[in-house]
């Protein structure tokens, strides 16, 4: 279980936009009729994407009209998953993996990047308001670890060096592919000679 | 060595690299979506038996009889309607399978669900992606689009007289999701908390109907056992471990990746043919997670002979889980390593059963002291008891899934955790430590 920090400050309405509305409406029809309340997570995360990336209070409490929940269901679900926002995070928002197929390969060294970089603590908002970082929990790319998440996008295969390159080219807007940092193709293995062992861990 | 490898014709996952494209006409030049409208005219009965013969074993962890969990859906539908749901919400350490397959392979896992659906009598099929997964869940909703268009889907998918519907529904990064009633609890809508079991989902399961759980892997490889025969299957691998597993290879090797290969291939030819040996050599081995981080380590001695597949691991006291190999050398403080493993859990658990959501804690506690070297000797004794007493006390898995690794350290590294566990007890030293219980004792007059 994760502690959740609620946003103090707080927008007084929410409503989905005409775009959302009619995205909302095709999530209903995967769902019988009668269990209407299982597009509460799609809703969420529509909510987020339309305000920045977090989901303020009167969005649940919208959710929660709009699929005849009690506003606390709507709540348990928002602060039970890790990857709903109650704050605002960066524009680009990283989350480094660090659990341990990742941490044996040097994830250490990426959060000191980012601690160098971005801002001295977890889910602080850089100085020029561009991007934020968090370490997370396994995100399911261990063989091309250490990786880190930016927005919706994997960078794999990552170093200290290509790490840095990747966040100056967020501070400039002009971010970088996705994708392995060492070349190679997904998850295949790598031709030995190429990484030659001693340059990890 | 050479001639132990799986050859390529045997292999199912062809395009597991994407080295040939995985759109549907080139899916379609890999034999998918071949006579699937005969092969379903067979009937239900001849599928599950057939599965029945290949002894295929989920792959999402347990190993439970595929076809066997099939059968128990009920033969005929009532009432209630029934449901196929697909476990894609692949968060085990040290495993990424799921995810190439719902890249690279999306029509295997299409079409398999639409023979399962068809053997267990689903209309509707949902298939949870953990919401990480984005571009993954972009990629399979193409594919299933481009199924839609081609009438492999929807009302007599395939002209098979039989209508199936697949969506997709995301999950939002919660690693409990993966057990197959939190899942169901959280399609319906609420915090994915694990269900009492029974009664199983085979009967009661989403919104109350019938309902089978399958991982991606298992129903990715069902179109190609119906195609080449259960006896096919059957021959790969050992008895009761059957065909192929996709291996994710991870950790300090000079080449991590994700390969297919037979069941019950020794482990140290994995790692040495595959993933390009262990970094520093292989004397530099100094344990090995042989199924995602949930199972027991293997010492190196163990490494040397072993083999992978269910039963063998078993033996071990260790399980294949999900093959998501995770190798560690010697240039690692392996006591560091499970406690990260152990926070990994404690951020994990669900809150819903009291032995898990403390123990979890207190075993990354002890843990996180011990790889600072602030723990007594009586703190080892402590931490074997908190992992019985949640092994077994739980609603789910979850429990031994935090408590396994723990107990692995324990069993095959007591003295390097003994080294760190010579200290005097904290109190003497009057350290200030804000988690420690007998804190009231620092000051003077309570002592």
């Amino acid at each position: 279980m994760s502690v959740k920090k609620v946003n103090s400050e707080q927008p007084k309405n929410f409503e989905f936009n005409e775009k959302f509305k009619s995205i909302a409406e095709e999530i209903l029809k995967k769902y019988p009729k009668k269990n209407k309340k299982s597009a509460v997570m799609p809703f969420l995360y529509l909510a987020q994407k339309q305000n920045n990336n977090w989901i303020p209070l009167a969005a649940i409490k919208y959710i929660s009209k709009y699929l005849s929940m009690p506003y606390i269901s709507v709540y348990e679900v928002a602060t039970f998953y890790s990857m709903f926002n109650l704050s605002p995070v960066g524009k680009y928002f990283i989350q480094v993996c660090t659990t341990t197929p990742c941490l044996i390969r040097g994830a250490d060294k990426i959060v000191k990047v980012c601690k160098k970089k971005i801002s001295e603590k977890e889910n602080q908002i850089s100085k020029n308001g561009e991007c934020s970082w968090t370490e997370v929990e396994c995100l399911g790319a261990c063989v091309n670890a250490p990786m880190m998440q930016i927005n919706s996008d994997y960078y794999e295969d990552l170093d200290e060096k290509s790490t840095a390159k990747i966040i100056d080219s967020i501070f400039k807007d002009k971010i970088l592919e996705s994708g392995s940092y060492k070349g190679r193709k997904n998850t295949s293995p790598v031709d030995t000679k190429i990484i030659n062992g001693s340059e990890h861990a | 060595m050479d001639q132990n490898m799986l050859k390529e014709e045997n292999k199912i996952f062809k395009n597991l690299y994407n080295n040939h494209g995985w759109e549907l006409d080139k899916a379609i030049k890999r034999d998918d979506w071949k006579n699937t409208k005969e092969i379903i005219s067979k009937g239900k009965e001849w599928i599950i038996n057939e599965i029945k013969t290949s002894e295929l074993r989920g792959r999402g962890g347990a190993g439970f009889s595929t076809g066997m969990k099939w059968s128990f859906a009920p033969k005929k539908i009532g009432s209630r309607p029934h449901y196929l749901v697909i476990n894609a919400d692949e968060s085990e350490p040290g495993t990424c399978k799921d995810r190439d397959i719902l890249r690279f392979e999306p029509q295997k896992l299409i079409e398999g669900c639409l023979i399962a659906g068809f053997a267990v009598g689903a209309h509707v099929c949902y298939i949870y992606i953990r919401g990480e997964y984005s571009f993954e869940g972009q990629r399979l909703q193409e594919a299933i689009n481009q199924a839609y268009k081609k009438n492999f889907l929807g009302k007599n998918a395939c002209g098979s007289n039989w209508d199936f519907d697949i969506h997709i529904h995301y999950g939002a990064g919660a690693y409990i999701c993966g057990e197959e009633t939190a899942l169901l609890e959280s399609i319906e809508g609420n915090k994915g908390q694990p269900r009492l079991k029974p009664p199983f989902p085979a009967l009661v399961g989403l919104y109350g109907c019938p309902t089978i759980v399958n991982n991606v892997e298992t129903i990715a490889v069902v179109p190609t056992i119906l195609r080449r025969g259960g006896k096919w299957f059957a021959s790969l691998g050992r008895p009761k471990n059957t065909g192929t597993k996709i291996f994710c290879i991870s950790g300090n090797v000079n080449s991590p990746c994700n390969v297919e290969e037979e069941m019950g291939i020794p482990l140290k030819d994995l790692i040495n043919t595959y993933a390009g040996g262990v970094i520093g050599g292989w004397d530099n081995l100094q344990a090995v997670i042989p199924g995602g981080s949930s199972m027991p380590l293997l010492p190196k001695k163990t490494c040397e002979t072993i083999k992978m597949d269910f039963d063998s691991l078993t033996e071990n006291k260790s399980g294949l889980g999900t093959a998501g190999i995770v190798v560690i050398n010697k240039d690692q403080d392996i006591v560091s390593c499970m406690a990260r493993i152990a926070r990994f859990y404690k951020h994990e658990s669900c809150g819903q059963c009291t032995p898990c959501r403390e123990g979890s804690g207190w075993m990354w506690r002890i843990l996180n002291r011990a790889t600072k070297g602030e723990t007594t000797l009586s703190d080892i004794d402590l931490l074997e008891d908190v992992t019985k007493q949640i092994e077994g006390h739980t609603i789910c898995a979850f429990g031994e899934g935090s408590a396994w690794p723990v107990q692995g350290l324990l069993r095959h590294f007591r003295k390097e955790i003994d080294k760190k566990c010579s200290n005097d007890p904290l109190i003497k030293k009057k350290k200030d430590v804000p988690y420690l219980i007998d804190q009231h004792l620092l000051e003077k007059k309570n002592a």
